[in-house]
């Protein structure tokens, strides 16, 4: 058990620099997922910790003590990979026991961690197995098994449900998180998949060319995005940004999205973005659930527009509609009940209360 | 709603409609066709030498038909297997081809885990001039490498040359870039992610070597150890270059040397000693052959 603390870390491969000097502290016990594109540097931050990459510049601490030197085997760390990374030849225990034996456990020790650590993967029945004969799940919970028996400072998740299907994932999804609840080992998780990364993590750190974007707690990302990146990365469908200007008419502050359709900002909004200078080019960032059907009564905040739906999506629970405002696609979410049909119109209302406004320029969330 | 209008023309020519296994039904006559012609290729050879080690001299001056022993005799088996001479060569065979092949192992193992996994600076260039190395003919070094032993015998007074064991130098030569070349190849093919496992585990190289990757590239090993074998077991300029008394000699030296005199081919045991010669590699191939191809379908990684 340990925390984890990057300090300006950078790692450069001849001219092009994977991670720019981030800086990131993890708290003992607590599980932290890394996310973002491919290329954005996470792999690499999680294979630094690790010491199977060197460190360019910077320092990373494992428990209090720098580590830049340090080889994986004395960092008391344990790896899930992605693609798993079982010894082919050797069977489920004698994969867990490796670790262990190479140190030199007594054999009663190495028994009694391997029975403890299949029981808690339900993976008892399968301990005299070779890895070929499992399925892909039953193989991630071997992979997480030996690292379990090793009880690290740290464990560190690559990508680890990318080769399952989705059933499986969401399924192994929750044993990683049962696993830390009984566990509580500090853990930094790497993915590119935003659902995994929000279900997952205490707390979320999105990462993108380099550096880090954000770093917070999943609802924290979710409702209050630092940047364009975020807001649009974290969250399925993705946040719409709509082009738009603030105007003032008669000492109400509005919004201009097209010459025909302005709405009026709520009081709360126009108090904080009273300031911001008319001209600036300015995008409206509203996630899809707050473009509904519009409702029988007026609510304050919530201001109704009309127009023509392009596709429709029906989910079940929800439709997803597509329109297009300005020549932007525009996604909403709607009741099923509320008459989308491809090419119908509809009167729909966005709820400006949860809106954000972005400068275009610069991508901050203002 | 308008709907597309799909060109119906299809395929000018009338497709003819044959069953699959009719096709695969002409695929493997074809099949056979050729591995018969190949098997007869391949077979004629050894079958004549039995023929002809099944006969006496007298029958095989004789001018009757050659594919026929019309007074089959042991008498070329009896001789050559109580002969200590025959003995001889084939002891020094045998020797010279285990250690061969031990040294071989292990030196090209660890050399090929080394150009294969630990990246240090210029092991890609290092890796191809080891396979250049290999292009080489044998042809082309056996008088200089005579020279150097000779001068080395010179200079130390230690005398290689004549001696059985300056085979277990030369040979390597030839054994080590191939076996190494062949070893890179097996190593490549394991994913990275399992030396980094091992090494997180908390393995060193050297345990990574011995625990992780040589029981995975077993199948890779076997094929390294056959080919560097069958080198050893047939290589037929050194010995006949390097060695010269017959205590010093191995078979297929050995074999020309003491059983031709002269002008006189004494065919019977010479057929009898190479086919006997041949029984060595014959029964590994035999043997390991199963293990190789089990091996082969070993589980990977991913599912």
């Amino acid at each position: 058990m340990a925390d984890v603390t990057l300090r300006k870390v950078v790692k450069r491969y001849d001219e092009v620099e994977a991670v720019r000097g981030i800086d990131l502290d993890i708290a003992d016990h607590e599980f932290v997922v890394l996310v973002g594109p491919s290329g954005c540097g996470k792999s690499t931050t999680l294979r630094m910790i690790a010491g199977l990459e060197d460190i360019t510049d910077g320092d990373i601490m494992i428990g209090g003590d720098v580590v830049n030197d340090v080889p994986p085997k004395d960092r008391d760390i344990a790896m899930v990979f992605q693609n798993y990374a079982l010894y082919p030849h050797m069977t489920v225990a004698e994969n867990m026991s490796f670790g262990l034996r190479l140190k030199h456990y007594p054999k009663a020790e190495i028994k009694s961690r391997i029975t403890e650590a299949a029981r808690m993967l339900d993976i008892t029945d399968l301990i005299d197995r070779k890895p070929k004969q499992l399925s892909g799940g039953q193989r991630q919970r071997v992979a997480m098994g030996r690292a379990i028996v090793r009880n690290p400072k740290v464990f560190l998740f690559d990508e680890p449900l990318s080769n399952l299907d989705a059933k499986l994932r969401v399924q192994m999804r929750i044993e990683i998180k049962k696993v830390h609840q009984k566990v509580r080992t500090t853990t930094v998780y790497v993915t590119h998949d935003q659902v995994e990364a929000m279900t997952l993590a205490d707390r979320v750190v999105v990462m993108n060319h380099g550096r880090i974007e954000q770093i917070g707690t999943p609802n924290d990302l979710y409702h209050h995005p630092a940047t364009r990146f975020v807001a649009g990365f974290i969250g399925s469908p993705a946040m719409n940004f709509l082009p738009c200007r603030l105007e003032e008419a008669g000492g109400q502050l509005n919004i201009r999205l097209t010459d025909r359709l302005a709405l009026p900002l709520p009081p709360a909004r126009a108090a904080r973005y009273r300031a911001i200078p008319r001209g600036d080019r300015l995008l409206l960032g509203i996630r899809p659930e707050h473009i509904t059907e519009a409702k029988m009564h007026a609510e304050p905040g919530i201001e109704t527009f009309d127009t023509v739906l392009d596709v429709t999506e029906p989910m079940g629970m929800e439709t997803l509609i597509y329109f297009t405002l300005e020549g932007a696609q525009v996604c909403g979410r709607v009741n099923p009940n509320a008459g989308a049909r491809d090419g119908a119109p509809l009167r729909l209302a966005v709820d400006l209360n949860n809106m954000h406004l972005l400068n275009e320029g610069t991508g901050i969330v203002l | 709603m308008s709907t597309v209008a799909i060109d119906k023309a299809g395929p000018t020519r009338k497709v003819k409609l044959r069953s699959m296994s009719r096709d695969r039904t002409w695929a493997l006559r074809w099949s056979y066709f050729f591995l018969t012609l190949f098997a007869i290729f391949s077979l004629v050879p050894p079958i004549y030498m039995l023929i002809t080690s099944l006969k006496s001299s007298a029958e095989i001056s004789a001018a009757t038909n050659p594919w026929w022993v019309f007074h089959p005799t042991l008498s070329n088996y009896v001789e050559l297997l109580t002969s200590n001479q025959y003995m001889r060569f084939f002891l020094n065979s045998a020797m010279v081809s285990i250690f061969v092949v031990t040294i071989t192992m292990l030196i090209s193992v660890p050399a090929a885990f080394a150009l294969s996994r630990m990246r240090f600076w210029g092991s890609a260039t290092l890796a191809t001039g080891v396979f250049l190395t290999y292009l080489i003919p044998d042809t082309l070094l056996f008088l200089p490498l005579f020279k150097m032993f000779a001068v080395f015998g010179d200079w130390t007074g230690i005398q290689l040359i004549n001696r059985w064991y300056v085979l277990l130098l030369l040979y390597p030569t030839l054994t080590v870039p191939f076996c190494t070349w062949i070893m890179i190849g097996y190593f490549a093919s394991i994913p990275k992610e399992l030396d980094e496992a091992a090494i997180i585990d908390g393995a060193s190289w050297f345990q990574t070597l011995t625990r992780i990757f040589i029981p995975v590239a077993l199948p890779g090993l076997i094929a390294a150890t056959i080919f560097a074998f069958t080198v050893s077991w047939a290589q037929f300029l050194y010995p006949l270059v390097f060695t010269t008394s017959t205590d010093q000699l191995v078979l297929p030296v050995g074999i020309i040397t003491s059983l031709i005199k002269g002008d006189v081919f004494n065919w019977g045991q010479i057929m009898t000693g190479a086919l006997l010669g041949a029984a060595p590699p014959l029964i590994i191939y035999a043997f390991l052959m199963d293990y190789y191809i089990a091996g082969l379908t070993a589980g990977a990684t991913k599912g």
